[in-house]
Formats: structure tokens, sequence, C-alpha cells
């Protein structure tokens, strides 16, 4: 248990040094309050708009963003300490393979939740202080979550991918790659499926298949509460289909479980 | 010695990755504050053998054994605290300061950070402790390599061309902390395809080529084994040493003779009955004309096995 704190120690700390924490926390913030103040200045006003359309305008930008940044956070983690050399040392050290990786998972995983919390938390109190209302309060805290496991999901799927590259750069191109399929191709994919098949695939068989992308699955945690005049295309249809909100986190924590032990597996047969 | 007593004891150890042979059949008993040379030039197995030691990689065959334990065992893993190792190409987190690096390592070592920054004095580095690793010279990254090599006091020390990159001073310290730490009991092995200056460190040498052990044993035991000749300098001689019976075979050039290891005395008595002598000077083989000879024996062998085959 203290390896494991030493190295999440590190990575956290990396995460500072590198202005990490500090730039996510910016960009989350940012954009958090300008959807939050401008989101309805398409429809000719400024100002606080509603609470549902508020979080499903930052639904849609965090489902791009997060998955990216937790990539760009955690894909060279292994890679790069395999090139320096540092990974073999450390394994020389009393520090078991499953320690390391759930070392450098909290730790950067910190820095993913410090940062979504810190970010989408400044809309969150900007919009409380105006409305005094505790839902606010409530929806962004389901919000901020949900969104912390999107993150540690992908930061998971990154380390997967750190430790089948044989080098950096490789292992960069994967997680752009990975990315663009799971932000953009897979809703793309559903949608000629939904057309190509003329509408027979029913919508249990369509809500079924986004519980193979986690960003789906966030996307539906946060927008199947909401009114649905906020939400369409494809994601509208799966809405309606009855899945628990329990259901859609424990499918997301599944999406953070089942890539980190596969990676443990690769890890544990990697060659050195 | 036995088995029990070793620090290291590898039996028959075989590693192999797909068709590369990276070591077969080795053996090897390491006591307690034992300092050994593992030479060999690159890709002969001296870093499949370390890794071996460390438990990072499993044998395919034969038996690994290291302070009576499996190294690759779980239940190992305490032990590993009492081993150091000096990887051969180790850059270290470049954006952290040399403190912040080896506190890290010693920390993962259950040691502190006041246990760093006496390393990183004892290495002479101290005076860098707080800028990044990025600002070091070569010389400086492997004196933090090594100082992470000695957390902990280690039981068993496994160093990786360990003076590549430092001057002759910091060898010259580099050895001295080398012989510190086998009087304290710590054994020690030393990998290097640079021979100079070696010889006085260690006690026995282990020369391996593709993967295969070709000669384990003392220097001296390994020089009478090679039986290479004794090169005797002499100055005052001229020509009439042409006409003696005795050294006429054995003239190397025109003020040495080479000369086998038995008849060392006898050649020296002739050449000290000569009056005209001023000067003589004896050497020995080193360590580098011991290890190209087994190398070429090596080759020799390989060459003989080609022409059967044919």
């Amino acid at each position: 248990m203290r390896q494991i704190f030493t190295v999440a120690n590190k990575e956290f700390y990396d995460g500072l040094r590198n202005r990490w924490l500090l730039s996510i926390t910016i960009i989350f913030a940012v954009l958090s309050v300008g959807l939050t103040y401008f989101g309805a200045a398409a429809s000719g006003t400024v100002g606080l708009t509603s609470l549902s359309t508020t979080i499903a305008s930052l639904a849609s930008l965090a489902v791009f963003l997060i998955p990216l940044i937790a990539l760009l956070l955690s894909y060279d983690s292994f890679v790069g300490e395999q090139e320096g050399g540092t990974l073999l040392l450390l394994l020389t050290y009393p520090l078991s393979k499953n320690q390391l990786l759930l070392g450098k998972f909290l730790g950067q995983g910190g820095i993913i939740a410090l940062a979504t919390t810190l970010g989408f938390g400044s809309s969150a109190i900007l919009l409380f202080m105006k409305h005094h209302d505790l839902a606010i309060i409530e929806t962004f805290a389901y919000f901020i979550g949900s969104a912390t496991l999107l993150g540690l999901s992908f930061t998971a799927i990154a380390y997967l991918i750190s430790l089948i590259s044989s080098e950096k750069s490789k292992a960069a191109g994967g997680a752009l790659i990975t990315w663009f399929l799971f932000a953009l191709v897979f809703d793309l994919g559903l949608l000629a499926l939904l057309v190509g098949t003329d509408s027979s695939l029913s919508q249990t068989t369509l809500t079924q298949l986004m519980m193979l992308n986690p960003a789906d699955v966030f996307r539906l945690v946060n927008l199947a509460g909401l009114d649905s005049t906020d939400v369409n295309g494809a994601l509208a249809v799966a809405i309606n289909a009855n899945l628990s909100q329990v259901q859609l986190l424990s499918v997301l924590l599944a999406w953070i479980v089942i890539p980190l032990t596969i990676t443990s597996f690769i890890f544990k047969n990697k060659k050195l | 010695m036995s088995t029990k007593n070793a620090v290291v004891s590898l039996e028959d150890v075989s590693k192999h990755y797909k068709e590369l042979k990276a070591l077969s059949g080795v053996n090897l008993q390491l006591a307690q504050g034992e300092v050994l040379g593992l030479f060999g030039h690159n890709g002969a197995g001296k870093t499949t053998m370390m890794k071996l030691i460390l438990g990072v990689v499993s044998p395919e065959f034969g038996k690994v054994s290291v302070m009576g334990m499996q190294p690759d065992d779980k239940s190992a893993w305490h032990m590993r605290a009492k081993m150091g190792y000096l990887p051969e190409n180790v850059m270290f987190y470049e954006q952290l300061t040399g403190l912040e690096v080896l506190t890290y390592f010693s920390k993962l070592k259950g040691k502190n950070k006041a246990h760093a920054k006496q390393l990183l004095e004892q290495v002479g580095i101290s005076h860098a402790q707080n800028r990044p690793v990025k600002t070091y010279s070569k010389g400086m990254r492997q004196r933090l390599g090594l100082a992470q090599a000695f957390i902990g006091e280690p039981k068993l020390l496994l160093l990786d061309e360990p003076t590549v990159g430092l001057d002759p001073n910091a060898t010259a310290e580099f050895y001295r902390s080398v012989d510190e730490l086998k009087t304290q009991g710590t054994s020690v092995i030393l990998c290097s395809h640079v021979l100079p200056g070696v010889e006085q460190h260690i006690d026995r040498a282990m020369i391996i080529s593709g993967g295969k052990t070709l000669a384990l044993g003392t220097i001296a035991q390994l020089r009478s084994q090679a039986n290479l000749p004794v090169k005797i300098k002499h100055q005052g001689l001229n020509s009439d040493i042409a006409s003696d019976s005795l050294l006429a075979g054995f003239i190397h050039e025109e003020d040495s003779l080479l000369v086998p290891e038995h008849e060392k005395i006898n050649v020296l008595r002739q050449l000290l009955s000569n009056q005209s002598l001023t000067d003589v000077a004896v050497e020995s083989a080193n360590l580098e004309q011991v290890y190209q000879y087994y190398l070429s024996q090596k080759v020799a062998s390989s060459n003989d096995v080609k022409k059967d085959v044919a």
C-alpha cells in the first residue's frame, strides 16, 4: 500500500509540475462558465440558462474533451519509462507490476478528478450563487462524478495503449486513433446502422450497442434525466430505453475496471 | 563453497528469447563480500544474466537463487530492498531534480529523504541536488545512477558499465566505494567491457560470449590457464642476445622477449648473468590480453566446428 502511494504521489506531483492540472482546470472552467452564461446566446439572450440546457451542453463538450485529455495525460506513462530505462529499474525494486499500475492510476486519475471537480465545479458555484437551488449542486455533483469516471476510463485505456506500444510516438498515434474512434466514428457508425437498417434496429439493441463506448454511456448517464427536448439525434431514441442510472454508472465503472484488468494482464506477460 | 552460503547461485541456467540463446548452461556461485567482474562484448548475455539475478526475467532451465530465494518469486520481493542495480542506460526523470529522483527511489525501498541526501553527498553531486536532471552532465547522471544503486546499504550490487562517463578521479572514487562496500560484506557483480583499472578491485573474473561461460576464476588462474607468455623488457643488451641459445627463441622485439610462464625464471637468470644488462622489467599478461585470448579461443573452436560440418 505504501508503495502504491509513493508512486501515486510522484505521478500526481508530475501532473502539478507539468501544469497539467492547471491547464485542464482552466480549460474546463472557462468552457463551462462560458456555456453556463452564454449557452442561450443563440436564442438571443445572455445570462444563465436552464439547468438541463447547461448540463446538456457541458456533457456534449466533456464527451469530446475529457477522453482526449485523459489519453494525452497518460499515453506515455509506461512506454516513456520503458524508453528511459526506469521501467526496468523500478521492477527490480520491491514493487510489483500491479502496485506500479495502480499507483500511476491513482496519481494521474487524481489529476483528472481534481481538474474536473475544480473546473466544472466553478460553474456549479456560479449557478448556485444566482439561483440558490440545491438541485444545481446535486445535478452538478452527478455530472462531475460521471465525468471523472469517464476520465478514469480513458486513463485506463491509455495505459493499455502505452503498454502495447513499442515506442512513444506509436503510443501517441494509438491514443489519437482511439480518441477518434470512440468520440466520433462510433456514433457515426451507429447512425449509419440506424439509417441503413431502416430503423428495424430496436431501441434495446441500440442502447446495448452504446454500452460498447464509454463516451456514449457517459452521455446517457447525463442526458437521460433531462428534458428530451434538449437532446436530439440518435441519443434521443436511446434515452427512452429504460436503463437505470445505477446500471449506467456500473457500466461506466466496468469501463474502468476491465481495461485496467487487461492492462495488468498484458503488463504481467510483457518482456522487458 | 556450498550453495547455501552463496549470495548468488546459478545452476546450469539457460534463458532463450525465441531463437536467440541469450544464456546457456551458466554456473556461478558468488560468496558474500566477493567482487566478480563479468566481461563480454555487446550481446554476450551480461545484461540477461543480471536480469535473471534481479528476478525481472525467469530462466527456461536451471535454477537461480539469490540469498537463498528464487528472485522471480513473489515471496522474494522484500529481499529486493537488499539489492542495488545500476542499469547500463538509464534516463532518470529529466524534469525532476536529482534529490527528487533519489528520494522517490529511496522511498520505494523504504528509506527517507535524508538517506537520499546522504547518498548524493557520497557520490559528490550534492551541490546539484536541486537542479533538474536534464541539466546534468553524463558523469553526473552516472553518479546519480550509482547513488540509486547504493540505496539501503545493499547486500548485493549489480553494476552494468558503472564507470562509463566518469572522469579518472571519479572512477578512482567509484572503485574506492566498491572496495569499501566489499569490506562491509557486500557482494558486487561488475559488468564491463572496459578493462583497464578493474583488475585490482575484483576477486574473480567471468568471461562470457554468446551466452556461454568461456572462463571463470581468479585473474591468476585465468592467466595460468591461458598460458600467455610473460613479456620481459631489457636494456643494455645488444646483439649477443641473438647468439644465446636459450634466449634467441623468445625474441619478440629488439628490447623485449616473450617467454612462457614456466620459463620465466630460467630466462631471468640467464639475463641477469649478463654483465651488460642495465634494466629489466617483467610484465605478466594483463586482463585485457587474457580476455582477448579467451575470446579468440572461442572463435577458433567455433571455426573448427564449422569445418567439421563442411
